[in-house]
Formats: structure tokens, C-alpha cells, sequence
């Protein structure tokens, strides 16, 4: 390890280094009643992480020959996570402590699958592709069966760790027969080894291995099933948790795939990406409807939304790239802000799930009613609020590349989507009068998503300049 | 000054409308009524003092796009200041009328509502409105004020928002309206298209080009001139209530007869008059649109003038009257006369709107009874109204003594058109001149016959009413008197300026008569030298010179070098001068015989000539026919889209999605869902073939 490698991964090298410290603190000291304190560090670890890569990252860096890149997609990206992570952490203190959850290894566990997706968005090489998810990976499916002692959560990391080894064993499938077909692993001799017309078959069977592996963890439809259930059995900071950093992660990792590695083969894959990018929008759209859970719903919306991300890929564009990054960027800060208010969701202690019981909530807590109802219609993507700029630019990332069709089909599943946002909105504001909610948010989770909820409406000014940002990185990836 | 006139309305209207909670009802009518007293004063002062010379005063930068470039302005020339005097003194004098007449109003219930800050907002709006379009310098800011008087105009008929006649007549106006309106905006539009310009300078000086070219409209050429000037017509046809488009003015009489006053006699339906007459340097290179137009406004005047022989109800009666003396001014117009156009205009707004308040004084003293068969007698209960109702009808039927200058303000404007008509010589000016002089006979029989069935013979209909039946306040009267001034002096006073020689009214409206003369002189010579030898060429040349040395727009008004029709107007037959006060008589004659002599004579005449009654009772079957052709057929097709079409089709559509569709897949999904993790495993797996399988088909 050079001294100048050594440099570029520094980020991840000090969370590692900070994740093991930390552990080793919490063991010998007092356990979980250092966690508040752990919990609270490590936000601000990432935090200070974010600000870092933000504001001293410069141009295109590799490191270790080639396999781990630092370059201003992946510290778009690295930004995200980290800042999303970082809100969950804040947010989660009360809920994790109020169930007995709150063990010093959650965040560290956190930590360490942050560690894995800024390794997966900086991966230039399928080796350290498969590292990094499989970090991500084992931190969450511990995460997931956190409530050791309920049979839903353990269900629920069951279910991931099985699905997720499937998948694992379909992306290792992928990337051997590609390494097999292109002679190497590195990115940068795939996209020479698979150009325009001489793609061999087997290597276009390593791409469609590899892409079920990725829709695996963006659980783009059909690779879906994981979700609603991991969503539902999980403590819901967790659930928060997943909807959000590890999307981002594995959004970034998908456009690196695709660009840098497959990246002059763009019309094979885009057909692919666009068949799981309209399955996943209707999937989303629809089955979303049947929930009565709360977190079984925001499960599929994400899927749906997972899908609106993939149409920016779709287009196989510079702007799409930076359409996909744009997207998610507002996609995860409406979904901190809506994980925000379920975490507060109680009545006489209980925690409540189920969406009814959102009923009149605007007569019981007025504002709170008001923001969630600001995030229902950007979730929805109601212009002139955040969330529509964000399909906006997918579409028009759509159409551009001459992909109408896909365009329109996303307009009709964001219509058919729109349906289950308004209905929250509904029951808040026109429901029956029945028991309410009583639970009162803690100040973390207030501003959480009085802050989301603001930037829906004000970020209609000029999206708090991501737009810049995110084209850079959608440069940097596209050569 | 001229920004202060144009902008107290719409202040008074804002404070009015929207300020009233706070300054009081009382108070916030009087911001309204004081602001147009003041925007009066000074159009007067504008008026006196104008000198003929067209300024132009710049508001503000109002279009900005692409080669359409414009500014708000307002265009201050002879016609304008005309406009300013009759809008803003009978809006004033409205105002101060609605004070009595609005005082208790049946149709709201005074304890729970204040409607009378409404009423004055709505009257400032459109007396604002009727500002913009009058002062406008381009015809898209025209546009501008001739939608906001139709709007204003839709919301003060059906002032009595209540009542489902109101309501329906509202909507009537406005989608009659809509019509010609439908036809000003394609002459806009083409004009735009041809000149690549809205302004008036602009599109005058490119008149005589508009002669020579041609413009494809509906599968056919068109002269262009002719053309744009006739879509033109077609809007002021609609607001000025001319046949076809006329229908929506009787029926406008639903609105508070102050209203009546001010918009459906004296200002806004004048305003397509207004429009020829500011559009007259394309109008005098339309020849066919200015035929039409004579033909159209005489026929229309003799429609009118039938109709408003048997109708009943008192401010029907008015209505029609205005529908008919629209008419004369469009033919005054159409022949090239605009002078006489604009001093009609000028006299029948004083004597018109005199009319409609003193009709408004007689409904306000019998309660609301608009039916003349219930009046009778009631010169003595309301003597001052019964002086204001005879002032008024002698000076619409025209009472002057022939051949001097001494005589009631219709003396002179309407001899001044029937003249005009019958100098303009050519088929269709001897069309109008004919109908224009029965016209007058007719005019006369139903005013005379409206001012005996109202104050003379006996009281007729409810005795408790009769015995009511009270002089209106001071409010009510006062306007009266100012108008009657208008209604005795204005013909008196104005009629060398608007109808004396050519020099005398080129002055009054500042157009350059000295060229005009030079020019007439180089005109006639070049003609000889053309039909001494070089033919065509040179007579272009001097078309193009004439053209050059006397440009349209240089005044507010312009004839074409080869219209003498004014001057000619002076040197007609004695007996075409005499012809309509010979009418007139006859037209008194006949009332006088059927009112006052024998009363059972009318009842036998119509019991006679039975069809005949009916045929004109019923207004010539007009919203009959209308009703048949246009009204039933789009009910129908309205009916089908919005049962089949958005019912069946679109709402079918839809809720089959949202409650079949959807749902179905909204369960299969969940059915999918089944909690067992070989299922999803299952289901990765399909997805795997299936991509596999498309890479494998599609992809090579």
C-alpha cells in the first residue's frame, strides 16, 4: 500500500479504523450504556466524513491499480450515504432506546456498511465491487434480526441473508463468467473487451448475472420480494436505514457497472434496465395500494421509486446519470423526513403501523400533518413541491434518449402511485374520527422532518444547487 | 391629466369593491361616484381643449415578444376625446342616479347583504374598462378594454344574480358577444400577420398596401382590406348589437336599469361604432366591408324599429330604439361619413341615456312594474320625470325646425345620416337612405306611443301602485336634468364642428385638410393626363404620391381623397333634408291616433293583421330561430360528449382502471407476496430466464 493510495481511501480507512475503536470502547467500558454516546459519535463521524469528501475531493483519483476510484460520482454519492446515515443515526436514538435496542453495535454495524457502500461506489474493479456489498451486506443483515427477540425481525434478516446469498451467488456467477469472457476484472479492461458489436455471448450473460445481482439490492422488480417483508420485520430505524444510504450505494454502484465497465455496450443493457425500471414503477404503483402498513408501503414505494432512478440509467446518457443522482439525492431526503415522523408513530406507548391510525391526525398535531402531507405530495411528485422536479428530470432523461414510451409509462405508474400518497393525506385530513396518535416526536426527529419537509418546498428554488453537483459527477462517470 | 381620467375609475373600483368593510357602504359609494366626477371635470377640460392634434401618451412597456412590440399607451386624438366626455359624464351621472335607484332593492335583503358596493365596483370597472378601449393605442389593448366592458358587462346584467332570467341573459350577452369577438380577434390576427404590427399608426400607414394584397382565408382569396375590415365589423357587430348579433340587447335589459343606461345605450354598445370609425383608414380601402356595413346597419335600424312598435315592456322598447339607432350610426359609417357617425353617437348617448334613467324614475315610482299596459296617467304623479321622458323623445325622434339650425340634438345627427346615406348615391346608401327615413317614422310612433301609453290616457293595472306612485329623490333627478341640457343643446352647439363643411370637421378632428386640398387638385389632373395617354402608369404614381402626401392616421378620422360623400351631404334635395321630419310627424300622427283619439285602435290593428303582430312581437323569430339551429343542436352535442363522451368513455375509462383493473393487480401482487421465501426465490429465478432469454432473442 503507497502512500498515495493509502490517501485516497483515507476516508474509509479512518470509519473502519473509528468502527473498530469504537467497538473495542463499548467492549471494555459500558457496553450498551456507552451506546447513546457511540450513537452520537458516529453521526458525527460521518458527518464530518461528508464534509470532507464534499469539500476536498478534486478531480478523478485511483488507487491499488485501478480497482477502488475516487472521482466526483463517487463522492456525489459518498455525500448522500453518509449525510443519510448520519440523519438515521440522530433519529433512531429514541425509538432504539424506547424498544431496548439502542446495543453499542448498531451503529457500528451502521458504520461498518457504510464503510462497504462508499467501497461499492468507488469500485473499479469487480473484486472490489464484490467487496464492498458483501461488507454492506453482513453489517445489514445483522441490523435487520436487531430485535433478536422478535420472531418478525429475525424473520426478516432470515429472509434477506437467504435471498441476499442468492443474489450474491448470482452477481459472483455474473462477474466470473465476464472475467471469464473479458480476461480481466478491472473495469477498464471490461469496457475495452465488450465494444459495439463484438460483445460475445457470454459475456452478455455475465451482464444480465451481474444486473439481477445489483436489482437485488436496489430491489427493482422482479428481484423485489426481500423487501416488504425485510421492510416490515425490521425495527423501523433499520427499515429507515434501508431506504435510503444502501439505495443510494446501490444506485451508484449499478451506474458504475453499467458505465464504466459496460459502458460502450449502452444499447444491450438499456433495454434490460428499462424492462426493470417499468417492472418496478407498476409493481411499486399498484401493490402499494393493498397496504395497510405503513412500512410494507414505504417498502413499495421505494421499490416504485426505485424504478424512476432506473429510468435515468435507462437512457444510458451522461444526463441520465446525472438525472438518476438527482433523483435519489431528493428521494432519500424524503424519505428521511417521512422515516422521521413513522419512527414517532405511537399511541399509549405502542408503536402503531398501521395507516389508519393516521386519522385526523391534522386536527391532533396540526404541523406535523402539514409536513407529512408537503412529503406525501413530493413522494407523490406533485409539482411545484421537490419530489416532481425529480421525475422531471428522469423523464426528460427519458425522452431525450428517445425512450418516449418509457417516459409515458412513468407518468401513467406515478398516477396510479399518486393514489396511495393521497390517501395518507386523506386519512389525515378527512379520516373517521377514531383513536389517534399520541406519540410525541423527540427534537431530532421533529427537525428531521420539518427540515425534509422545508426542503421540499423551498428547494423548488433552485434544488439547493445539486443540480451543478450531480452533473460534474454524471461527467466524471461518462467519458 | 388623460392617465388620472383613465385610472380614478379602476381606483374607485378597487376601493369600492374591495375597501368598502372599511370605509362603510356609504362612504366607499362616494370614493367610487366623487372619482368619476373628477375623471368628468377633466375629460371636459381634455375635450374644450383639444386642438385636433393626435398625441400619444406612453404608460408603460405592455407587449414584449418577438417582432411584437408595444407599449400601453393612450392615444389622445379627437375620437378619443369625444369618448371620454360621453363615457365619463353619463358614468358619473349613473353613479349619482344609482344612489336613489339602488337605495332599496327588493331582489336582496338589505338586513343581510350590502350590494351596493358591488353595484358602484362593477359600474367604476367598466367605466375603466370603456377607458381602456376608447384610449387605446393598438389593438390589442382595444382588445383588452373591449373584453373588460364584456365582462363588466356579464356581471352587471346578471346584477341579480338570484333571479334565472338575469343569470340567463347574462350568459346570453356574453356568448353572443364571444361571437364577434371570435371575428375582431382573427381581424387582430390577421392584421398582425399582414403588418407584423398591433399598433394603429403602423397598421394605418400600411392600409393602402392591405388594398392591393390578397389573404387565403377559408379555401379562398381575399382582398385584404376588405377582409380584415370585415372580421373587424364582425366583433363591433357583436357589441354593438347589430342584426344577427343582436339578440343578447333586449335581453340585457334584466340588469338594474342604471345599467341599462350607462352600458346597453350609451358607452359600451357605441363601441363598435367607435371601432369603425378608429379603424376608418383601412375601412376606406375596404370598399366591400363599408357596403356591407351600410347595408347591415340600415337593415338593422329598420328591424329594430319594427320590432319596437309592439313591444310591451318599457325598457324593451328603449332597447330596440338603441338596437335601431346603432343602426343609423354603422350606416353613417359604412358610407364614409364618420363625422356623423361619431356626433350620433356623441347626441344619442345624452338623450338615450336620458331615456333609460327617466324610464328608470318611472319603474322606481311604479315598483318595479316594467309593463306600459299597467301605466297610464302618471304625468302629474311624476312630473318631472314625465318633462325629462318628453325632452328625451323629442330629441330622438328628431323635433327641429327643417332647413334652420334650430331643433333638438337627434334633429341634426340623424338628418345628418339620412343626408349622408342618401349623398353617398350608390345602391346600397339609396337602400339605407329609404329604410333610415321609415326607420324615423317608426322611431317616432314607438317613442310617442311609449310617452302616451306611460303619462297620458288612463291609469291602467294595479290601483294601490298607481296611488304609490311617487317622484324619485334628487339623486335620481339631477342626472336627468344635466342630461337634458345634453339632449336640447347638443346638436345646437356641436354641429359645424362634427357635420359643418369638410374644412370645419377636418379641423375638428385634426386631419391635415390642406393637403387634402393640394392633392385633390394633383388628383384630377393626373386622371386627365391618364386618359390622355399613358395609361395605368401614371395614375399609380399619383396613388402613390397621394398616398405619400396625405397618410392615413394623420388625423383621428380620414376619408380617401375621392369620398366628397360629406360634402356632398350638404347639397342634397330639399326634400331628402325634409323627409325624415315629415316622417317624424307621421310617425306622431299615428301615435297620437292609436293612443290618444281612439285607444281601441291598436287592439283591432294587431286583432287584423294578426301574423303580422305576431311576427313582430316575437322579434322576427330571431331567438326562435337561434334557438333551433345554433342553441338545440350544441345543447345535443354538449348532452353527448358530457354523457357519452366524459361519462361513458373518459369516466368509464378511468374507473374501470381504478376500480377493476388495478385492483386486480393490486391483489395479484399481494398474492404473489406469499411470505415464503422459496416463492421469491422462485420469482428472482423467473426474472433471470426472462432477462436471459431477451438478451439471448433480442440482443444479438
Amino acid at each position: 500500500m503507497t502512500n498515495v493510495d493509502f490517501q485516497i481511501v483515507l476516508p474509509e480507512v479512518i470509519l473502519c479504523l473509528f468502527a473498530m475503536a469504537a467497538l473495542m470502547f463499548g467492549v471494555y467500558t459500558g457496553k450498551d450504556k456507552t451506546a447513546p454516546l457511540i450513537n452520537w459519535m458516529t453521526a458525527g463521524v460521518f458527518v464530518l466524513l461528508a464534509l470532507i469528501i464534499g469539500i476536498n475531493g478534486a478531480g478523478s483519483n485511483e488507487a491499488f491499480g485501478g480497482m477502488f476510484v475516487d472521482d466526483g460520482f463517487s463522492r456525489f454519492a459518498k455525500v448522500v450515504i453518509l449525510i443519510s446515515a448520519a440523519a438515521i443515526l440522530v433519529m433512531s436514538e429514541r425509538y432504539m432506546q424506547k424498544a431496548g435496542l439502542l446495543r453499542f453495535e448498531y451503529p457500528l454495524l451502521i458504520a461498518l456498511a457504510v464503510v462497504g457502500m462508499m467501497v461499492m461506489v468507488s469500485a473499479g474493479d469487480l473484486i472490489a465491487l464484490y467487496m464492498g456489498l458483501e461488507l454492506q451486506s453482513l453489517a445489514l443483515y445483522v441490523v435487520a434480526s436487531l430485535r433478536r427477540d422478535s420472531v418478525r425481525s429475525t424473520e426478516a434478516g432470515l429472509k434477506y441473508f437467504v435471498l441476499g446469498a442468492l443474489s450474491s451467488g448470482l452477481l459472483l456467477y455474473g462477474a466470473s463468467l465476464t472475467y471469464g469472457f473479458a480476461g480481466t476484472t478491472m473495469f477498464s479492461g471490461i469496457v475495452t473487451a465488450a465494444t459495439d458489436g463484438h460483445v460475445s455471448i457470454g459475456l452478455l450473460f455475465g451482464l444480465v448475472f451481474i444486473l439481477a445481482g445489483l436489482a437485488f439490492k436496489v430491489s427493482a422488480a422482479p428481484f423485489h420480494m426481500w423487501t416488504p417483508d425485510v421492510y416490515e420485520g425490521s425495527p423501523t430505524p433499520v427499515t429507515a436505514f434501508f431506504a435510503t444510504a444502501p439505495k443510494m450505494a446501490a444506485m451508484g454502484l449499478f451506474a458504475r457497472v453499467m458505465h464504466d465497465a459496460f459502458g460502450n455496450v449502452t444499447a444491450d443493457w438499456s433495454q434490460v434496465v428499462a424492462f426493470l425500471s417499468v417492472a418496478s414503477m407498476f409493481l411499486g404503483a399498484v401493490a402499494a395500494i393493498g397496504q395497510r402498513d405503513i412500512k410494507r408501503l414505504m417498502a413499495y414505494s421505494s421499490i416504485a421509486h426505485m424504478g424512476f432512478a432506473l429510468m435515468g440509467l435507462a437512457s444510458g446518457t451522461e444526463f441520465g446519470v446525472q438525472a438518476m443522482l438527482v433523483y435519489m439525492a431528493i428521494y432519500v431526503t424524503m424519505n428521511v423526513g417521512t422515516f422521521a415522523f413513522i419512527l414517532s408513530m405511537e399511541r399509549d406507548g405502542q408503536v402503531v403501523t398501521d395507516i389508519s391510525a393516521l386519522n385526523q391526525l391534522s386536527k391532533q398535531q396540526p404541523l406535523k400533518a402539514l409536513a407529512l402531507l408537503v412529503l406525501m405530495f413530493s413522494l407523490a411528485g406533485v409539482p411545484p413541491l421537490v419530489g416532481f422536479f425529480g421525475k422531471f428530470y428522469v423523464l426528460q432523461a427519458a425522452v431525450q434518449a428517445d425512450m418516449a414510451w418509457l417516459a409515458v409509462a412513468g407518468v401513467i405508474a406515478s398516477v396510479i402511485g399518486a393514489f396511495y400518497y393521497l390517501r395518507i393525506v386523506y386519512f389525515m385530513y378527512f379520516g373517521e374520527e377514531t383513536d389517534g396518535l399520541d406519540g410525541a416526536s423527540n427534537p431530532a426527529e421533529w427537525a428531521l422532518l420539518m427540515v425534509s419537509a422545508a426542503i421540499m418546498v423551498f428547494g423548488v428554488v433552485n434544488l439547493f444547487g445539486i443540480e451543478g453537483p450531480a452533473m460534474a459527477a454524471a461527467a466524471a462517470l461518462v467519458q | 391629466m388623460e392617465t388620472t381620467i383613465l385610472f380614478a375609475p379602476l381606483v374607485g373600483a378597487l376601493i369600492c369593491g374591495f375597501g368598502w368593510r372599511m370605509l362603510g357602504e356609504h362612504a366607499a359609494q362616494w370614493v367610487a361616484t366623487g372619482l368619476l366626477f373628477l375623471a368628468c371635470l377633466l375629460s371636459w377640460i381634455v375635450f374644450l381643449g383639444h386642438d385636433g392634434v393626435t398625441e400619444q401618451i406612453t404608460i408603460m412597456r405592455f407587449v414584449e415578444s418577438g417582432t411584437l412590440s408595444t407599449d400601453w399607451s393612450i392615444r389622445l386624438d379627437r375620437l378619443t376625446a369625444i369618448m371620454l366626455v360621453v363615457i365619463t359624464t353619463v358614468s358619473a351621472l349613473v353613479h349619482l342616479y344609482s344612489f336613489g335607484y339602488m337605495a332599496h332593492d327588493e331582489n336582496f335583503d338589505d338586513a343581510k347583504e350590502s350590494y351596493r358596493p358591488r353595484f358602484f365596483a362593477y359600474l367604476s370597472f367598466f367605466t375603466f374598462a370603456m377607458l381602456a378601449l376608447v384610449t387605446s393605442d393598438n389593438l390589442v389593448q382595444m382588445f383588452f378594454g373591449w373584453e373588460g366592458v364584456g365582462v363588466a358587462s356579464y356581471l352587471l346584467i346578471g346584477f341579480y344574480f338570484r333571479k334565472p332570467s338575469a343569470n340567463a341573459a347574462a350568459i346570453k350577452a356574453f356568448v353572443v358577444n364571444r361571437v364577434g369577438d371570435f371575428g375582431f380577434a382573427l381581424g387582430i390576427f390577421g392584421l398582425f400577420m399582414l403588418t407584423d404590427s398591433i399598433s394603429f399608426d403602423v397598421i394605418f400607414e400600411k392600409a393602402p398596401e392591405l388594398a392591393q394584397m390578397t389573404i387565403p382565408f377559408l379555401w379562398q382569396e381575399w382582398n385584404a382590406a376588405n377582409l380584415l375590415a370585415f372580421l373587424l365589423f364582425v366583433g363591433a357587430m357583436g357589441k354593438s348589437a347589430q342584426l344577427i348579433l343582436h339578440t343578447w340587447l333586449p335581453d340585457a335589459m334584466e340588469g338594474p336599469t342604471p345599467v341599462s343606461a350607462l352600458i346597453h345605450a350609451a358607452t359600451m354598445v357605441t363601441a363598435g361604432v367607435f371601432l369603425v370609425c378608429r379603424m376608418s383608414p383601412l375601412m376606406e380601402f375596404a370598399p366591400g366591408a363599408t357596403q356591407f356595413i351600410v347595408f347591415l346597419g340600415a337593415t338593422t335600424a329598420f328591424f329594430a324599429a319594427t320590432v319596437g312598435l309592439v313591444q310591451n315592456d318599457i325598457k324593451r322598447v328603449i332597447a330596440y330604439s338603441t338596437c335601431s339607432q346603432l343602426g343609423y350610426m354603422f350606416v353613417a359609417a359604412g358610407v364614409g361619413v364618420y363625422s356623423a357617425a361619431m356626433f350620433h353617437l356623441f347626441t344619442h348617448a345624452f338623450f338615450k341615456a336620458m331615456l333609460f334613467l327617466g324610464a328608470g324614475s318611472v319603474i322606481h315610482a311604479m315598483h318595479h312594474e316594467q309593463d306600459m299596459r299597467n301605466y297610464g296617467n302618471l304625468r302629474h304623479k311624476i312630473p318631472y320625470t314625465f318633462w325629462a321622458m318628453m325632452i328625451g323623445t323629442l330629441a330622438i325622434t328628431g323635433v327641429g325646425i327643417p332647413l334652420t339650425y334650430v331643433g333638438f340634438a337627434g334633429f341634426f345627427s340623424k338628418d345628418a345620416i339620412i343626408e349622408s346615406a342618401f349623398a353617398a348615391g350608390s345602391g346600397v346608401g339609396t337602400y339605407a337612405f329609404i329604410l333610415l327615413v321609415i326607420a324615423a317614422l317608426f322611431t317616432s310612433f314607438y317613442s310617442w306611443r311609449l310617452m302616451f301609453m306611460t303619462f297620458y290616457g288612463e291609469a291602467r293595472g294595479d290601483k294601490h301602485t298607481h296611488d304609490h306612485a311617487h317622484e324619485s329623490p334628487m339623486t335620481m333627478l339631477v342626472p336627468l336634468g344635466v342630461l337634458a341640457l345634453g339632449a336640447v343643446f347638443a346638436g345646437m352647439i356641436w354641429l359645424k364642428p362634427f357635420f359643418g363643411d369638410t374644412a370645419d370637421v377636418n379641423k375638428f378632428f385634426g386631419v391635415p385638410y390642406h393637403a387634402e386640398e393640394k392633392h385633390a387638385g394633383v388628383t384630377g389632373d393626373t386622371m386627365l393626363l391618364g386618359a390622355g395617354g399613358e395609361d395605368g402608369h401614371a395614375e399609380e404614381a399619383a396613388h402613390g404620391d397621394e398616398v405619400a402626401g396625405w397618410t392615413p392616421g394623420g388625423g383621428a378620422i380620414y376619408a380617401h381623397p375621392s369620398n366628397h360623400v360629406l360634402h356632398d351631404a350638404h347639397y342634397v334635395p330639399v326634400w331628402v333634408k325634409v323627409s325624415p321630419f315629415v316622417a317624424m310627424l307621421i310617425g306622431f300622427g299615428f301615435a297620437w291616433l292609436f293612443y290618444i283619439r281612439a285607444p281601441h285602435l291598436p287592439g283591432q290593428l294587431a286583432a287584423n293583421q294578426r301574423h303580422l303582430y305576431q311576427f313582430l312581437l316575437n322579434k322576427w323569430y330571431f331567438d326562435e330561430l337561434y334557438d333551433y339551429i345554433f342553441t338545440r343542436p350544441a345543447k345535443a352535442i354538449g348532452g353527448f360528449l358530457w354523457r357519452r363522451g366524459d361519462g361513458n368513455v373518459i369516466d368509464g375509462f378511468l374507473n374501470g382502471m381504478a376500480l377493476g383493473v388495478v385492483p386486480f393487480f393490486t391483489r395479484w401482487a399481494g398474492r404473489l407476496q406469499s411470505g415464503y421465501i422459496f416463492t421469491y426465490a422462485f420469482m428472482m429465478v423467473i426474472g433471470i430466464v426472462l432477462l436471459v432469454s431477451w438478451m439471448t432473442l433480442a440482443g444479438n
